[in-house]
């Protein structure tokens, strides 16, 4: 489990996290929602390290991360995989160089031991026979899935996901998704997926926390999120009028 | 953003350039891949410069020798001072500076601004040493190597224009490049430090540049322009500092 407590974070004189406290649990799709420019990202970036928190405390099954000397947070970072919005593969490694650059980098596996990981990675995301493509020469959606690939590798305990579906078309979208829920639940992870898209919400949210403003605004989970009478949760995640009959419907049966 | 305070972040990057390396393997790998890309590559473009440069020099010395108090081997003797003791350190480095710079910035500037920085990082890479350590060390190594090869390339350049254009025989040429060896055989050692300092100048500013990028596409260029500037401007001022410690 992951336990954000008290998060204060500015840039300059601009605050942007305000005392933001939240669980994410192990075995679960944890969702970060909320609009643009609201503290998600910085939220997200605080937990994993790439921001330094001002005040308050991240902690990683007990083990305080914002209190941790570099070499101790190393040990920690080996246990988090992430997915980038923008998948994040390196140019000029190839898919398989990908996968195994973190097995390359951490442990001491032989080359065929490597391989063997790294086929067995790729496989569960579905890609086969594509090690020697490079990452500009794959699809969106396949660079996603290297990029999971890459991201399980070391077997994570903690899985981070920076708007998984963006750029993607709606069936790769459901198709991600799907992947990381099942991911989860297969290895017990603790995942935290920062997302816009609202199927997303409705398909994998075991439990969802809505930003606004810098602050834990609402969290429940996909059944309560159709319930809520947040009028800022309402507003942002009904903002169709698709979506506002949907919940009217759900709702009334 | 003021000029003390890159100094300072400047130098604050080199203390994680120096750590130790995450894995010693993939540190040589990266070592030996770097060698060749900025170093081996730019071996080419080095040769063809260096040889014209040398006969450039020498039609020009020759051109403004018009005193018949002076022996004809001082053209010799004058292309390889000038040679070795600016041409090929300074004005190679200022080339290569414009090549590589503008290359390690935009390179590590895309990696920053498409998040595999941030993936390093999150893996537990210490990025600056991953990324940094082997450009800069290779190229402060290897860099004396190709200028030696400027230097031997320039002279026969200059052998060459002074023969086939008849303003000396070849015998004549080598006596210049031999005359006062012994006393001047220093300048050499001399070229060859500064060089050292020069690679790693441009190596380090531009990788700063390209590490701290913000932004997209635009700011990559822009952040490979600064790198190629400042990277040229520190190397003339650290081979005006160093002239005057060693030669004066």
């Amino acid at each position: 489990m992951i336990e954000v407590k008290n998060i204060n974070k500015s840039f300059g004189d601009t605050q942007i996290l305000f005392d933001v406290s939240a669980k994410f649990e192990t075995g679960k799709v944890n969702l970060i929602i909320g609009g643009s420019g609201q503290g998600k990202s910085v939220l997200t970036k605080c937990i994993v390290g790439l921001h330094e928190v001002d005040t308050g405390h991240v902690v990683y099954d007990d083990r305080d991360f914002s209190e941790m000397e570099r070499k101790d947070r190393k040990l920690i970072r080996q246990e988090i995989g992430m997915l980038f919005q923008g998948s994040a593969l390196f140019d000029s490694l190839t898919v398989l160089e990908n996968v195994m650059f973190p097995l390359k980098m951490f442990t001491k596996m032989s080359r065929e031991e490597r391989e063997e990981r790294a086929h067995f990675c790729l496989n569960r995301v579905d890609i086969i026979n594509k090690d020697n493509l490079l990452p500009a020469e794959a699809s969106g959606g396949m660079q996603k899935r290297i990029a999971i690939a890459r991201a399980i590798a070391m077997n994570p305990k903690y899985l981070f996901c920076d708007e998984p579906n963006s750029g993607l078309d709606p069936k790769t979208s459901i198709m991600i998704d799907n992947l990381i829920q099942e991911i989860t639940y297969e290895y017990n992870m603790t995942t935290v997926v920062i997302t816009h898209d609202m199927n997303s919400v409705l398909e994998i949210g075991d439990h969802i926390i809505f930003i606004n403003k810098g602050r834990n605004w609402w969290q429940g989970n996909k059944e309560s999120i159709m319930k809520t009478d947040n009028k800022e949760v309402v507003d942002f995640v009904y903002a169709s009028k698709f979506m506002r009959n949907l919940r009217e419907k759900f709702v009334n049966s | 953003m003021n000029l003390f305070e890159h100094i300072g972040r400047y130098i604050l990057m080199l203390k994680s350039v120096f750590a130790r390396p995450d894995k010693g393997r993939v540190f040589w790998e990266r070592f030996f891949n770097e060698t060749v890309e900025i170093v081996i590559n730019s071996i080419p473009l080095i040769a063809f410069l260096s040889f014209f440069m040398g006969g450039v020099i020498t039609i020009q010395t020759a051109s403004n020798m018009s005193s018949p108090l002076l022996p004809d081997y001082t053209i010799g003797y004058i292309t390889r001072q000038s040679t070795i003791l600016e041409f090929s350190p300074t004005i190679i480095s200022l080339i290569i500076a414009g090549k590589v710079g503008s290359n390690i910035a935009s390179e590590i500037g895309t990696m920053k601004v498409t998040e595999q920085i941030d993936a390093l990082e999150i893996m537990g890479v210490n990025s600056i040493g991953y990324l940094m350590l082997p450009k800069i060390l290779s190229t402060t190594l290897f860099f004396p190597f190709v200028i030696i090869i400027s230097i031997v390339l320039s002279l026969i350049g200059g052998w060459f224009a002074g023969v086939t254009s008849g303003l000396y025989s070849t015998e004549i040429y080598l006596l210049g490049i031999r005359a006062f060896w012994e006393e001047d055989q220093n300048d050499l050692y001399y070229a060859l430090g500064k060089t050292m300092v020069f690679g790693f100048l441009i190596t380090s500013i531009a990788s700063y540049y390209g590490y701290y990028t913000k932004g997209g596409a635009l700011e990559v260029g822009r952040a490979s322009t600064k790198a190629v500037v400042a990277s040229s401007v520190a190397i003339l001022l650290a081979n005006y500092i160093l002239t005057q410690l060693i030669l004066i």
